[in-house]
């Protein structure tokens, strides 16, 4: 495992998110009303790159004619076919138990824990006092590729 | 535990490893202005004035957006400029990463194709095609246009196609597929008899506007049938084409169909067949069964493909249609888009995927190798 930072937790607000490659990986990172999600940045279906899609919400019914909206924003629609990923968890809404997108743990560290850290690297821009968006992700050679949808 | 700094950018990598044509790419002007040059002054006035007139039925109007903005994938959005209406654009993010080279031109929006009045559909029809020479064939030379024509107006698309007869930047003409009469109609046979002289096949895109329900049982309430439908629309017309004796009576011609799925083709097949057995003293003219006729004339796009559950079934269908009917076809750079290095389901072999994804298509649109291959240097 090696964790990676992403940027600054301040350059990342809310609805914002960056496409970073970690260890091979596109990594899309995002931060969903301050919380922040790391998902594969490739579509399951034909690979599209997701950073290019719209977060939006959930049209659900339980019957025809009733239509309910909910969880705005939490939802990554591919830019290309449109398939649907719960930003939360990387499960796509169509199959959600076969299709999903990898996703990372991140997590919102504080400049002063990283720099007492013991193998920081030395480009990190040092500036103790700032919180920072920490994904971690297996080391890896090869970069992964997503399973094929159908 | 190590540390590292992300780096933010990501480079674009070439998706595929092979040259391909591709059978269907959407060019856009950005208005009707665009269509300017190539247009009377007397058409300018004309649609400023009055407009085109569609044969729509009773409806406001075609449907948009049709799942994402403009019907195009959201990341094929040049600055400034509708999907499609930027070569550099599309250079960068299709024809070069996709190694393109052959890409056939279907324009669609517009495709004044079916304005009822005829003198405006033959003339917006003519600026279409000078567009397409001239903003894009000739700037790019893997791309290779289709002519459109007035096809509800038998005559005057007759005499489109005999005026880029010969025209090597043009490979095939373009219907859409929502006609006004089922396309095996004499109205439209002056159209093949054209092309058959030119030898050119005829490309017939899904959509259209033919005055009747998008649905042979009506207007439906959600994109998703529309979609669906045009399985229903494509397999019509070849019905039609088959049991009016068009192939019979212009044995040169050849029919793409773009767009309309594919999965269908067979079982059509197989209940002409049927039923031909039975009635064909109805069809005297009909020299042999319906699905040889099919076989021999017809040729489909693969996009979008069906996705079956379990994926050998695609294969099958691929056997029966013939792994020299198949062209590849991207729709770049609408929202369902396939891309060549992900869109089959299944492994097949070389001598499949090279036909499948360019031999096919260098064939029946007369392109030749090398120069194809040159194109791509080029580029
Ligand atoms: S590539 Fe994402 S939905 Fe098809």
């Amino acid at each position: 495992m090696t964790r990676h930072i992403v940027c600054a937790a301040r350059d990342l607000p809310p609805g914002a998110r960056k496409l970073v490659h970690l260890e091979g990986r596109p990594i899309l990172v995002l931060n969903v009303k301050g919380e922040f999600h790391a998902l594969l940045n490739i579509c399951p279906h034909q690979g599209a790159s997701l950073a290019g899609g719209i977060l939006t919400g959930l049209v659900e019914s339980g019957e025809p004619g009733d239509y309910r909206y909910s969880r705005e924003g939490e939802i990554l629609r591919c830019p290309w076919h449109g398939w649907e990923f719960d930003v939360k968890t990387g499960k796509s809404w169509c199959k959600p138990s076969r299709i999903r997108l990898k996703d990372y743990p991140v997590a919102v560290e504080s400049g002063g824990a990283l720099v007492e850290g013991p193998y920081v690297a030395e480009t990190f821009p040092v500036s103790i006092d700032d919180d920072y968006v920490v994904v971690e992700v297996a080391t890896a050679r090869v970069a992964e590729r997503g399973a094929a949808g159908g | 535990m190590n540390m590292n700094v992300a780096p933010g950018r990501v480079e674009a990598e070439t998706r595929n490893v092979r040259l391909i044509a591709d059978c269907d790419i959407h060019p856009t002007p950005n208005t009707t202005r665009d269509l300017y040059p190539w247009l009377d002054q007397r058409w300018r006035t004309h649609i400023e004035t009055f407009g085109a007139l569609r044969r729509q039925g009773v409806q406001q109007g075609p449907a948009y957006p049709k799942s994402q903005p403009d019907a195009a994938r959201r990341d094929a959005w040049p600055e400034g400029g509708r999907p499609g209406s930027r070569l550099d654009f599309m250079q960068k993010q299709h024809l070069d990463a996709n190694r393109v080279a052959l890409g056939v031109l279907t324009t669609i929006s517009p495709h004044p194709g079916a304005y009822q009045n005829p003198e405006m559909s033959a003339a917006f029809c003519r600026a279409v095609n000078e567009w397409q020479k001239a903003e894009w064939t000739a700037k790019d030379t893997r791309l290779k246009g289709s002519i459109l024509v007035p096809y509800e107006h038998g005559d005057l698309a007759a005499a489109e196609i005999a005026h880029w007869a010969g025209d090597e930047d043009f490979v095939q003409i373009l219907l859409l597929s929502r006609t006004v009469e089922p396309m095996g109609q004499r109205r439209y046979w002056p159209l093949y008899q054209a092309a058959q002289e030119a030898k050119l096949p005829i490309g017939v895109h899904a959509f259209g506007n033919g005055a009747h329900p998008i649905t042979s049982s009506g207007w439906p309430s959600f994109y998703i049938e529309e979609m669906t439908g045009h399985a229903q629309t494509c397999q019509s017309q070849i019905t039609s084409l088959v049991l009016e004796g068009v192939f019979e009576r212009f044995p040169g011609l050849r029919i793409v169909v773009i767009e309309g799925g594919f999965a269908w083709l067979p079982p059509l097949a197989w209940r002409l067949d049927t039923h031909w057995t039975k009635l064909r003293a109805e069809t005297p003219h009909l020299k042999r069964k319906p699905s040889e006729y099919i076989r021999d004339h017809v040729w489909i796009t693969t996009q979008p493909m069906e996705e079956p559950q379990s994926r050998q079934h695609i294969l099958d269908i691929f056997e029966w249609i013939g792994w020299d009917r198949l062209l590849f076809a991207s729709d770049y750079p609408h929202w369902d888009f396939d891309d060549p290095a992900r869109c089959l389901p299944i492994a097949i072999s070389e001598d499949q995927a090279q036909r499948f994804f360019l031999d096919n298509a260098l064939k029946l649109y007369g392109v030749d190798p090398a120069k194809a291959a040159a194109a791509t240097l080029a580029a």
